[in-house]
């Protein structure tokens, strides 16, 4: 069976002025959720057109450090947080941060593909439009462009008014790929994006993610240790809460520094 | 993991057993030779057949942990290093099957003061101190130990290195002793190189615990 994603060019579909690096530095960030204390104290600095991967087991607030960078835990009871998130030297939780934009820069994706429950075009789509784009041009273009990149348009070229809901599970995750880049973000996050996919599926995803780091900054949160050393360039371990170690992915699987990556790695934890 | 790490154990007590395995048919070839005992040599000649078994267990087993365990970082380097130490043993074995085959195949007896001129004695005592070395740095993991083979290969290096001029006054003295001096010159080369390939079972013993490589590095 053919895996292989369609080879397009990002310059071709995407305006190569639109490359936007993003840098991250993460200063003395810590969260509670009430009284609990979910991070506790993580710098780190994330380089721009890199994938880093945030490993760790279930509760070590991986995913809630996620999260800080699209300022999607704003919306948790309870939630609370001290230090500073600069992306290109901004503090993105300054009051006067308009979060709608700062989303804009930062795309995520979930777990679960979650498409809505529209026609494949108007997933994509959905992103321009509420951004108050009406040229149909330029939103068709900007749809056929992003169904490529995701390896997507040959798939579905021909009905791109069924409902999204109607494919597979690994096309209706590259679906919402598709749709966080449609508005052309800096950063992409991704939450266990391959975890409810089959291993075709996931290749396909993988290899997408290879592609768009030329792109785009890439920050996946991920349980599979193989997937995390296959596609990332940098590597974050966190445990209860703290960043354990940080470096380079291939030192982090061959020789990390720390007795309790090894461990984790190794599937030795506990 | 649990299994995984009972296949590693199970690996690591096979690459114990190589290396037993090993250390007993070098000093058999040994005494086998010293001594021109044919029936040891041919002891050592049948026990080739374990080592070869033994050796592709060990490079089947490596294979399947690869396979199904996705090693990652000790593990990872514990496997590469014991397929690499598994192939050195293999070949320390070879080089004792071949000089039990002199021992059976030439009816000449080495003449004694040659084994003294050539401090013959000095360099299997050294070997055999080397493999004793690997075998507590392989089992206690131990980097220190690992390293003095170092230093005691410089010293098979020195008599294989002198051993050409040697032999060569001593042939010059005795015409007779040729064919007994050209045999143990050869076994002299194959002496210095179970030194380079235990030599070689040290680095990647310390690969594995330290995750430093001392291939090729270049003698400060």
């Amino acid at each position: 069976m053919e895996t292989v994603i369609e080879q397009v060019p990002l310059d071709k579909v995407i305006d190569p002025s639109l490359k936007k690096k993003a840098k991250i530095e993460v200063k003395d960030v810590k969260v509670w959720y009430d009284d609990f204390n979910a991070i506790k104290g993580i710098d780190m600095n994330i380089k721009p057109n890199t994938v880093t991967a945030f490993i760790g087991p279930s509760g070590c607030g991986k995913s809630t450090f996620l999260r800080l960078f699209n300022r999607m835990n704003d919306y948790v009871e309870g939630f609370r947080m001290e230090g500073k998130i600069k992306i290109n030297g901004e503090n993105i939780y300054k009051k006067k941060v308009n979060v709608e934009e700062l989303r804009k820069e930062i795309g995520m994706v979930f777990q679960k593909p979650n498409p809505f429950p529209k026609s494949i075009f108007d997933n994509v789509a959905y992103g321009l439009k509420i951004q108050g784009i009406t040229d149909k041009q330029l939103i068709e273009e900007r749809v056929i462009d992003c169904l490529k990149q995701v390896a997507l348009w040959d798939e579905v070229k021909d009905d791109l008014k069924k409902s999204g809901m109607t494919l597979s599970g690994g096309q209706q995750q590259r679906l919402c790929i598709a749709r966080t880049l449609a508005v052309q973000p800096s950063i992409i996050l991704m939450d266990e994006p391959t975890s409810a996919l089959d291993p075709i599926s996931t290749a396909k995803v993988e290899e997408l993610i290879f592609k768009l780091k030329e792109k785009y900054t890439i920050i996946i949160v991920t349980h599979n240790m193989q997937q995390a050393s296959r596609i990332s360039d940098y590597t974050a371990f966190f445990y209860l809460g703290e960043l354990i170690e940080y470096g380079k992915t291939k030192t982090i699987f061959t020789n990390p520094e720390k007795q309790q990556t090894e461990n984790y790695i190794t599937g030795r934890f506990g | 993991m649990a299994n995984a790490q009972y296949q590693r154990d199970l690996l690591n007590e096979s690459g114990a057993e190589m290396l037993a395995i090993c250390t007993s048919q070098l000093e058999k070839s040994k005494d086998a030779f010293l001594n021109h005992d044919s029936d040891l040599a041919e002891e050592v000649i049948l026990n080739e057949v374990r080592v070869n078994a033994l050796d592709l267990r060990i490079e089947k087993n490596c294979e399947k942990f690869l396979a199904l365990y996705n090693p990652v970082a000790n593990d990872l380097r514990f496997i590469m290093a014991i397929r690499k130490i598994n192939f050195d043993l293999e070949r320390i074995a070879d080089h004792a099957y071949s000089i039990s085959k002199y021992v059976v195949e030439v009816d000449k007896k080495i003449p004694p003061h040659l084994f003294e001129v050539l401090q013959f004695h000095t360099m299997y005592d050294t070997i055999v101190k080397m493999l004793e070395n690997i075998a507590e740095a392989y089992e206690n993991k131990d980097v220190k130990t690992a390293r003095k083979v170092f230093q005691k290969d410089k010293v098979l290096d020195k008599i294989n290195t002198d051993s050409f001029a040697v032999l060569e006054i001593e042939i010059k003295k005795d015409n007779n002793i040729i064919s007994e001096a050209l045999l143990l010159f050869s076994v002299i080369k194959k002496m210095e190189r179970v030194g380079d390939l235990i030599k070689n079972i040290a680095e990647e013993i310390i690969f594995y615990i330290d995750a430093e490589v001392l291939k090729h590095k270049k003698k400060k």
